[in-house]
């Protein structure tokens, strides 16, 4: 299986406010709080890291979560994210030529 | 500056909200009394405005359409403003814009709350569904949905504060950073326009009827996304959306905001302020 890339669209406002990430879609207002675990996703998405890494390097050594555990809720928060084209996925790194970046993956 | 062809006999009459003035320019007089009436209070110097709209009437059409959805849309630099009982265009840059309407009141005080949250997003500001008081020096906004209690409250207000609003209330952002609420002619079912006066928020309060008074703590991620529910604005564009995200976010770490759960009784105000 393929590595999935994923980076944050432009089209958002983000801040974080009272120990809290909150985003808003700035095409259709949706609004999201992320938790910890969410926000840490956010803050690494950098379109250049890998999730698999995102989540072995990042998530499991800041959180008591098996590797697999972590890889299935990051799975459904990035695709949950996506829906509302507030994360941009990719099966290359953002930014190569052949990257096909989709907000729905 | 794009330049408006102005009719030569056409007068003009200045409203001034939140310290910002806008110059209602019309060549009929009839439609200018009716302003200096109902803006009275809101009257400023017509000589040289901060921001011009010129008005031109047509026979009204029935119906009227003022229940239509209302449509703000980015063309290029300037606002398209549209709704059943009016048309009109707005260029922030440009600081003037037009409005078609028939001689009512409605259509102008729509375009005017419009007109004023787009100048109020690039300056860190807001309007917002809540009352709002002066009583000892200080602000006090009462926000909520329809129904939550905001004229309700106002109506129990003791003599010794002032009203602002009882339906919209006109947030700015001044230097440093400190908010302050100002007057509005803006009326909800009180029928009754704000007074002209400004001060300092000292809090903002979510309002919820229920069986005792009672001021619990908001959590700013929490506050921000309330007052998110409550801010009127009515432009589909990325880029206004993402101001007003961040205006909210910023009241909210700056101003408290609490959850007041009240019955509706005089003895609230002795909590408020």
């Amino acid at each position: 299986m393929g590595e999935t890339y994923i980076a944050r669209s432009t089209a958002i406002a983000a801040r974080m406010i009272g120990g809290e990430m909150m985003i808003m879609s700035a095409v259709d207002s949706t609004f999201f709080t992320l938790n910890e675990v969410a926000t840490l996703i956010w803050q690494s998405a950098d379109g250049q890291t890998p999730l698999s890494e995102i989540v072995t390097k990042r998530i499991c050594e800041d959180f008591d979560v098996t590797p697999e555990e972590a890889q299935r809720h990051a799975g459904q928060f990035v695709t949950e994210l996506a829906q509302h084209g507030i994360l941009l996925v990719s099966d290359q790194p953002f930014g190569s030529t052949t990257s096909s970046a989709s907000p729905t993956p | 500056m794009t330049g408006l062809p102005q009719a030569a006999s056409a007068s003009m009459v200045s409203i001034q909200i939140g310290g910002v003035s806008v110059g209602i320019l019309s060549d009929n007089p009839a439609f200018l009394e009716m302003l200096e009436r109902r803006y009275a209070g809101f009257l400023a110097a017509a000589d040289r405005p901060d921001f011009q709209l010129e008005v031109r009437l047509h026979e009204p059409v029935e119906p009227a359409g003022a229940d239509e959805d209302l449509r703000v849309t980015r063309v290029g630099e300037s606002w398209l403003l549209e709704r059943g009982d009016f048309h009109a265009t707005w260029n922030s840059s440009a600081a003037r814009g037009t409005v078609f309407q028939s001689n009512n009141p409605y259509a102008i005080d729509s375009v005017l709350r419009i007109v004023h949250t787009l100048i109020l997003a690039r300056r860190g500001g807001f309007l917002v569904h809540a009352a709002s008081m002066i009583r000892n020096r200080f602000a006090f906004l009462l926000a909520g949905v329809s129904g939550a209690g905001k004229t309700t409250i106002a109506r129990l207000a003791p003599a010794d504060a002032k009203l602002l609003s009882d339906e919209i209330s006109y947030v700015v952002r001044r230097e440093a950073g400190q908010y302050w609420a100002c007057g509005t002619p803006f009326a909800g079912e009180l029928a009754r326009i704000g007074e002209n006066l400004t001060a300092p928020i000292k809090t903002l309060f979510l309002l919820e009827q229920g069986s005792k008074n009672r001021i619990t703590p908001v959590a700013s991620a929490d506050a921000a996304r309330l007052l998110l529910r409550n801010i009127l604005f009515f432009a589909a564009d990325p880029g206004m959306v993402k101001l007003v995200f961040q205006s909210a976010c910023e009241f909210a770490e700056k101003v408290p905001v609490r959850r007041l759960c009240f019955v509706p009784d005089q003895r609230v105000w002795e909590m408020i302020g």
